[in-house]
């Protein structure tokens, strides 16, 4: 039972992080326009004035 | 040139001065700079814009003109924002769009609020997140508890589990204990009320129990409890955004301002200022900003969206105009003679404020429910609580323990997710197909629709007119009224010389063109007069009843050019729709008796009213309503608005005038009208799913709440009636078709 100890933080950490990415993705706008990112991947030229 | 690059170059510039006081004067120069080319930020809607191709051939187009710094599509709002300099307008931008195939309508740049509700929207889903990440690391550690953990092992785990879920309780229930404590405050038991108790009174107890080393701790439940009820929250915050920053965003049309001749001199100012007696000018294309005489120039005037009369007017002196007429072709010099509040502009304002509160509120389902609801989960907990206290001597203990498992298995979460899902996957759908629901439960009066009530000009048709008789005339009599209509920025001249360039016809060689204002345009031909315009100018004998401009030639029969007011796509569809949906279809319209006639027959309407005046439409409407009907009504003008909001449910164009838009439920986005009959048909398949959602959540209630009150309910049997509802309904919402 003794990994729990270290298995119980190392869990908490990684799903910590994956909230922070969540936040930073939040922060810069990413959820905006899920529609239009779709979209994006399908066109050929290259997005040189990605939303600040 | 980007602002991090401006702001690179004004650093260097301050890193080589030699004085501190220095290093302060080109950062202040940086500021003038970025706001002398600062942000003109300008928000178009995009209606028809559906793919990947759309986005590059938009940017592309709007990037091509000069002064346009950046342009980006927002395919979920529809929307492109464009930087531009400041002295970029959003006509030509408009136009740039049009010419590349897409539809396109300013929207106010009223950025404040729309980041405010961005701000809340972000505030919400990080809310949601929060509480998405405790939910999950919770539940895995209930698991274990579930499986059989023990003693020591089980109060680790509910203090871990505590230490996540405490933090994730307070911060992500934070907008269910504020709108519980708003509600509570002034007397009420809304939804949030019995949300708010059970979280709190399952955290607490949890705590307590973890304390005291008991068994059931419920720390799972509050969490999954907070994130289903965010989700409901979310859906719904995002319904109501998306229609709030499209359709009320929409830029006004009235004029906030008024050219007045004082002293001698002309001035601009706002038309608070103006008072009756004084001297307003109005130039070509611009809208009469005050009821008024004319007292100098002739010209012609559209009322349609006054009156809904389709044919432009004549106006000279004495002739009387009201404020938010059109002036087509001559400069007009008018005496004030009711401005602001008295104008006829605002008595349409009066007229709808009094038809708002004369029509019922209406009250949601969603409402409903809650009503029916709260007070009946409180009495079930406190009675539970009651009965164990008595029934084992004043154990509080297991009292408290068996009213919080009630409060937080009959915790409404199918029931906050249940309208939210429907709502969202509807008005998604509808979004798709161009309508946008502006108002929550417009939907859910939609599906109760059985009379349609149509207005005709600018709804049902175009209200831009249509050559209708180009081949009955010899190549170069069309020939000279071209050259002679192109002269001219009249909308009929204009509709002539499109059709007769889209047939192949070049201008005939007609010199001294000249625009005499109200009456026509006059040329040499041939060493002979010609003249384009009105019947009586020209010569021309009898009214054809239709709408028509005359050409004559010297000597020669006048000939007329005929238009008929061009049919809106999809208007035919839209009714045989309805119709075939069993709804009761009526006309009504302000124009003349002639002109309605005629696209009542062709559209099969038998039961049409025309000439009707503003007061009168709204007045049927109060009428049908009094017969019960439930009515829907489409309309774009002034005139219509307070129809429009007599009615049960409202669709107004997006071409419509900024009050109209605002006095509806529902706005078109696009040209096409086929949509509606769709709205319809989803709005009612989306009634019977909030329906069908309330009855799911209810009988997962009936099976667990006995299960509660005997006190038979674990930690986990709670678990899984919550997330199975939730699950179940949402499922239910998204089988729309």
């Amino acid at each position: 039972m003794e990994i729990l100890t270290i298995l119980i933080p190392v869990s908490l950490f990684l799903g910590g992080i994956g909230l922070a990415a969540f936040f930073w993705a939040l922060k810069r706008g990413q959820f905006d326009d899920p529609q239009g990112d779709a979209s994006r991947i399908l066109t050929t030229e290259y997005d040189d004035q990605p939303k600040r | 040139m980007t602002i991090a690059e401006r702001i690179e170059t004004g650093e260097t510039a301050g890193g080589i001065s030699a004085c501190p006081a220095c290093v302060a004067a080109p950062s202040a120069e940086r500021l003038a700079q970025m706001a002398a080319g600062g942000d003109a930020r300008l928000m178009l809607s995009i209606p028809t814009a559906h793919c990947a191709a759309c986005i590059s051939t938009v940017e592309h187009a709007l990037q091509a003109l000069p002064g346009v710094r950046s342009a980006r599509v927002n395919l979920t709002m529809k929307r492109v924002s464009v930087d531009a300099d400041p002295a970029v307008d959003a006509a030509p931008l408009i136009e740039a769009l049009n010419g590349v195939g897409y539809e396109a309508h300013e929207l106010d740049a009223g950025l404040l609020s729309a980041t405010e509700t961005d701000r809340q929207g972000r505030d919400l889903l990080m809310r949601l997140g929060v509480a998405f990440f405790s939910m999950m690391n919770v539940m895995l550690l209930s698991v274990a508890v579930w499986s059989g953990a023990g003693d020591a092992t089980r109060d680790m785990f509910h203090w871990i589990s505590g230490a996540i879920a405490l933090p994730t309780v307070v911060f992500a229930g934070q907008p269910f204990f504020k709108s519980a404590w708003a509600s509570l405050r002034v007397g009420r038991l809304g939804m949030d009320v019995p949300i708010s108790l059970a979280l709190i009174l399952a955290s607490g107890i949890s705590l307590f129990e973890t304390i005291h080393s008991g068994h059931h701790a419920y720390f799972d439940a509050a969490v999954m409890l907070a994130f289903f009820l965010l989700l409901g929250r979310y859906l719904d915050h995002r319904t109501r955004a998306v229609a709030r920053s499209a359709a009320e965003e929409l830029a006004a049309l009235e004029v906030p301002r008024a050219t007045v001749l004082r002293d001698g001199e002309e001035l601009v100012v706002p038309i608070s200022d103006l008072a009756a007696g004084e001297l307003v000018r109005v130039r070509p294309g611009g809208r009469m900003p005050v009821d008024g005489v004319v007292v100098e120039g002739t010209s012609e005037i559209d009322r349609s969206l006054l009156t809904g009369e389709s044919l432009p007017a004549w106006a000279g002196p004495n002739s009387v105009v009201s404020a938010g007429e059109v002036n087509l072709t001559g400069p007009l010099m008018l005496r004030v003679t009711a401005a602001g509040r008295d104008s006829s502009l605002h008595r349409m304002a009066d007229l709808v404020a009094v038809a708002e509160s004369a029509k019922t509120k209406y009250t949601s389902l969603a409402e409903r429910a809650a009503r029916a609801y709260s007070p009946l989960v409180h009495l079930l907990s406190f009675s539970a609580f009651g009965y164990w206290m008595w029934a084992t001597g004043g154990d509080i203990r297991f009292a408290v323990n068996i009213s919080a498992a009630v409060l937080i298995i009959t915790c409404p979460c199918a029931l906050g997710l249940a309208v939210p899902a429907v709502v969202t996957a509807a008005s998604g759908k509808l979004f798709r197909k161009g309508l946008l629901i502006k108002d929550g439960t417009a939907l859910e009066r939609l599906a109760e629709v059985d009379t349609v009530v149509f207005d005709k000009t600018g709804t049902l048709t175009m209200g831009a007119p249509e050559l209708t008789n180009l081949g009955d005339h010899p190549r170069q009599a069309t020939e000279v009224a071209l050259a002679l209509a192109l002269a001219s920025g009249h909308p009929l001249a204009q509709a002539l010389a499109q059709a007769a360039r889209a047939a192949g016809l070049q201008p005939a060689p007609v010199t001294d063109l000249r625009e005499v204002p109200g009456y026509g345009i006059e040329g040499q031909w041939r060493d002979q007069t010609v003249r384009l315009g009105r019947a009586g100018w020209c010569g021309a004998e009898g009214d054809l009843g239709v709408t028509a401009t005359w050409l004559c030639t010297g000597d020669r029969q006048p000939r007329p050019f005929t238009f008929t007011d061009r049919l809106r796509p999809g208007a035919e569809a839209a009714i045989a729709g309805l119709r075939a949906e069993g709804k009761a279809i009526r006309l009504i319209s302000g124009d003349t008796e002639g002109a309605v006639a005629a696209l009542a027959a062709r559209l099969g309407i038998t039961d049409y009213t025309s000439g009707a005046l503003p007061a009168e439409k709204a007045a049927l409407l109060a009428d049908l309503t009094a017969q019960g009907r439930r009515v829907l009504m489409v309309g774009d003008g002034l005139n219509d608005t307070a129809a429009l909001a007599a009615a049960h449910v409202s669709i107004s164009p997006a071409s419509a005038l900024d009050a109209a838009r605002t006095a509806s439920d529902i706005v078109l986005l696009g040209q096409d009208m086929a949509p509606i009959a769709d709205a319809t048909r989803i709005a009612r398949q989306s009634a019977a799913r909030i329906k069908e959602n309330f009855g799911i959540s209810a009988l997962y209630n009936v099976i667990a709440v006995p299960l509660a009150l005997v006190g038979a309910a674990t930690p986990l049997a709670a678990a899984l009636a919550m997330s199975l509802s939730s699950i179940s309904v949402t499922l239910n919402a998204l089988r729309l078709k």
